[in-house]
């Protein structure tokens, strides 16, 4: 499995990288904090989240009389520890051993990388010892479930699907049914990709949300909304029309193995209060881990060949 | 968020007070305005930094003209600059000796599979005889997903598994093409990030196989800061043709076009607006750029209401509407075409302004509703459509009855109908409404 750090290298040179650069052995100019702003915004930080962001950090210079740039580094470190960790660190999912039947409802925008996602994630689980069962969900999209069966052929993971175009919400339930027979412990739903400003689509994706919920105590028990790291600030768009709709638990942020930063995390994190769970860093099946703040950043700040 | 970006510059100008030039200050406080929301959509920093340059430039001493506010003279200035960044929307070059070949290209998750089924279907409707070619052998399934959209379509799709090299399957696609006589090849390669070396080697091979006539670009409305790099890597490995926005159909405002086009210079032609295999648009530089101020789509708005208005009908309802003589039946054909025009939110937030509305309207309630309706004006005479008075508890009972509604429902009805006519009466005084509908009337003539 590639370290987080090797995932993260090319982020790292790319930009957070300049931050290094920027923040190293030398006093604090006005420059200093325009290039700092400009650093934060071509990470897709967002322009109300880096005018935050420059606000505190100013504030803290003051107050602690802080001079030298790379004392402003560790500053900087930890204002964006504390926007991922909105009121401190999110209590770590932990799963109920005495239930039955854990279930997670997978959902996201088109493109963003749900059923990839959804494959990596199975696997991880499995690893883990846990008896894994995935719900082909998306009879919408062409192919669809194609994709996640051979997925699943490949991690060695049962998968429950219906046919094209069927009700999402009926396989819903008979992957549930199918889970129950099965002894599995863990059902994955992927979902069809949907826009969160369609209402139709978001209504069918609250049906097979009211199945599951129907079907086993409080499921889903998490439900992760797939973003993609290239996406701008429209993901924190998507963050709070799946919010509404479907009541989004945790993210995972994928293709974080490009160039994209990610920087919409710390405004999706730090607004909404929504931790980030899993990234996805590669094609492969293995290419997914669990999201660790402080690494986050750590990683972010590290020298270019890490 | 801002709502619209000329809203908030006019509420910066009416604090500065109306001044006959724009004078330095005026136009640094409008273009902070202007920064964040462009940042807010998504444009690129750099790309933000030279275009605000620009802006400044022409705006320091303009001389604001007597129908304008100076907000509305920074916004109209920010708006020329932005069209004359988006450029025009160019057409696709299919001239030439047959079979023509367009490349689609782009990362993962950008559309691009999706686009070619939608890209075939509108060649196909242009007259041209289309060929669909599966080279993307990597991502599970994508084969299939191609072969599917195909199928649904009408169209031919040649693939060779996912064994055969894809420079490989595109050659002989070719040959394909020239056997069935079939004018355009449209090749849906694999997503792939910009900096995988191998795999853009991979595209440079496919395009020196096939010599396309276009290499387009796909990619996703809702990119970040990274458009740039996407499309400035992607631009010098296979020199682009022109650009797909994709997922158009959310609330992004796409500032990555502005990016994109600005760092390679090359046109953007089409939009993807939605699932269905039509949704699939003509670049205008117009909508794009008012859209990422903000500005509401007034344009698209009324192309929409064209398209599904019956002529008539609209010349007809637009006089009603200002005569206020708006009877049962006028209530009906307008409902019918509102639905035709699609589901009401998606109309509303095309308006200025009109955003907050969309948020007290629940669509499923009236599509339910509508059903109902229209049933119950369908159980009425003529007469009592023409003129509602005349129902009276015999009346209301028999079209309860017919519809199979109840009174109550019926009485609902006609409140909701008064609403209405008091409501097209207000419209009526509304000047930005009347301007809009007087001039959808007047365009029939």
């Amino acid at each position: 499995m590639p370290s987080l750090r090797d995932a993260l290298a090319r982020t790292r040179n790319s930009l957070f990288g300049k931050v290094q650069a920027l923040l190293g052995q030398a006093d604090i100019t006005d420059a200093t904090w325009d290039e700092l702003e400009a650093l934060l915004l071509q990470a897709d930080v967002g322009a109300a989240t880096t005018e935050k962001l420059l606000a505190a950090l100013k504030q803290r210079a003051n107050n602690e009389g802080i001079v030298r740039a790379e004392k402003l580094r560790d500053a900087l470190k930890d204002e964006l520890r504390k926007l991922l960790l909105p009121g401190g660190a999110p209590a770590p999912y932990v799963y109920d051993k005495t239930r039955l039947l854990e279930v997670i409802l997978v959902v996201g925008v088109n493109g963003s990388g749900k059923t990839t996602s959804i494959a990596k994630l199975g696997k991880l689980y499995q690893s883990k010892g846990r008896k894994v069962l995935l719900a082909a969900c998306d009879t919408f999209r062409a192919a669809a479930i194609d994709q996640l069966q051979i997925w699943g052929e490949r991690a060695g993971i049962p998968v429950i699907a219906g046919l094209p175009n069927s009700d999402p919400g009926a396989v819903a339930f008979d992957a549930i049914q199918a889970a129950f027979a099965r002894k599995c412990d863990l059902l994955i739903v992927d979902t069809a990709g949907r826009l969160h400003t369609k209402h139709n689509l978001m209504k069918e994706l609250e049906k097979v949300r009211n199945v599951l919920r129907r079907s086993v105590h409080e499921a889903p028990h998490q439900t992760l909304l797939v973003i993609d790291a290239a996406n701008g600030q429209n993901a924190i768009n998507q963050a709070r029309g799946f919010t509404a709709s479907v009541g989004v638990t945790g993210v995972i942020l994928t293709k974080l193995d490009g160039t994209p930063k990610g920087g919409v995390a710390f405004a999706i994190a730090g607004e909404l209060g929504i931790p980030i769970r899993y990234i996805g860093t590669g094609e492969k099946i293995d290419d997914i881990q669990e999201f660790d703040a402080q690494a986050f950043v750590d990683s972010l700040f590290e020298d270019g060949q890490g | 968020m801002f709502d619209s970006l000329s809203d908030k510059l006019q509420a910066i100008f009416d604090r500065l007070g109306k001044r006959g030039i724009l004078t330095e200050q005026d136009v640094d406080a409008a273009l902070r305005e202007v920064r964040v929301a462009l940042l807010e959509a998504d444009v690129n920093f750099r790309v933000v930094k030279e275009f605000l340059a620009r802006v400044r430039e022409r705006a320091i001493g303009a001389e604001v003209h007597k129908s304008l506010t100076p907000g509305q003279a920074v916004v109209k200035i920010v708006h020329e600059e932005l069209l004359k960044t988006l450029g025009e929307g160019g057409k696709l070059d299919l001239g030439g000796p047959p079979p023509r070949v367009i490349m689609l290209v782009g990362l993962q998750g950008s559309g691009k599979t999706t686009t070619a089924a939608k890209l075939a279907l509108r060649l196909r409707s242009d007259g041209r005889k289309p060929l669909l070619v599966a080279a993307d052998t990597y991502r599970p399934a994508a084969i299939a997903q191609l072969e599917t959209l195909g199928k649904q379509i009408n169209i031919p799709v040649f693939s060779e598994g996912d064994k055969t090299p894809p420079p490989q399957i595109a050659q002989h696609a070719i040959q394909k093409a020239i056997q069935g006589a079939l004018d355009v090849v449209i090749i849906d390669t694999a997503g792939r990030l910009q900096i995988d070396e191998a795999m853009m080697r991979e595209v440079e091979e496919i395009k020196a196989r096939v010599k396309p006539a276009e290499v387009l670009l796909v990619a996703d409305a809702m990119t970040g800061q990274e458009a740039v790099n996407i499309a400035d890597a992607f631009n010098k490995r296979v020199g682009l043709t022109g650009l797909i926005l994709t997922k158009v159909d959310g609330d992004a405002r796409g500032g990555a076009a502005i990016s994109m086009r600005a760092v390679t210079g090359v046109p953007i032609k089409f939009l993807s607006t939605g699932e269905k295999p039509d949704a699939f648009e003509v670049f205008h530089p117009d909508r794009l750029a008012s859209r990422i101020l903000g500005m509401g789509d007034v344009l698209t708005l009324i192309e929409k209401a064209q398209q599904q208005f019956d002529e008539q009908e609209a010349a007809k309802a637009a006089e009603k509407m200002l005569s206020a003589s708006f009877d049962l039946e006028d209530f009906l054909s307008q409902m019918r075409q509102i639905k035709r025009m699609g589901p009401l939110n998606d109309l509303l937030a095309l308006i200025p302004g009109m955003k907050d509305l969309t948020r007290q309207i629940s669509p499923e309630m009236t599509e339910r509703q509508f059903k109902r309706v229209e049933a119950m004006i369908s159980s009425m005479t003529r007469e009592e459509r023409r003129n509602p008075g005349i129902l009276n508890a015999s009346r209301k009972r028999r079209i309860a009855k017919g519809s199979g509604t109840s009174v109550q429902e019926l009485n609902q009805l006609l409140s909701q109908f008064r609403e209405a006519q008091r409501m097209m009466k207000q419209l009526a005084n509304n000047p930005r409404l009347r301007m809009m509908s007087g001039w959808m009337g007047a365009r029939r003539r």
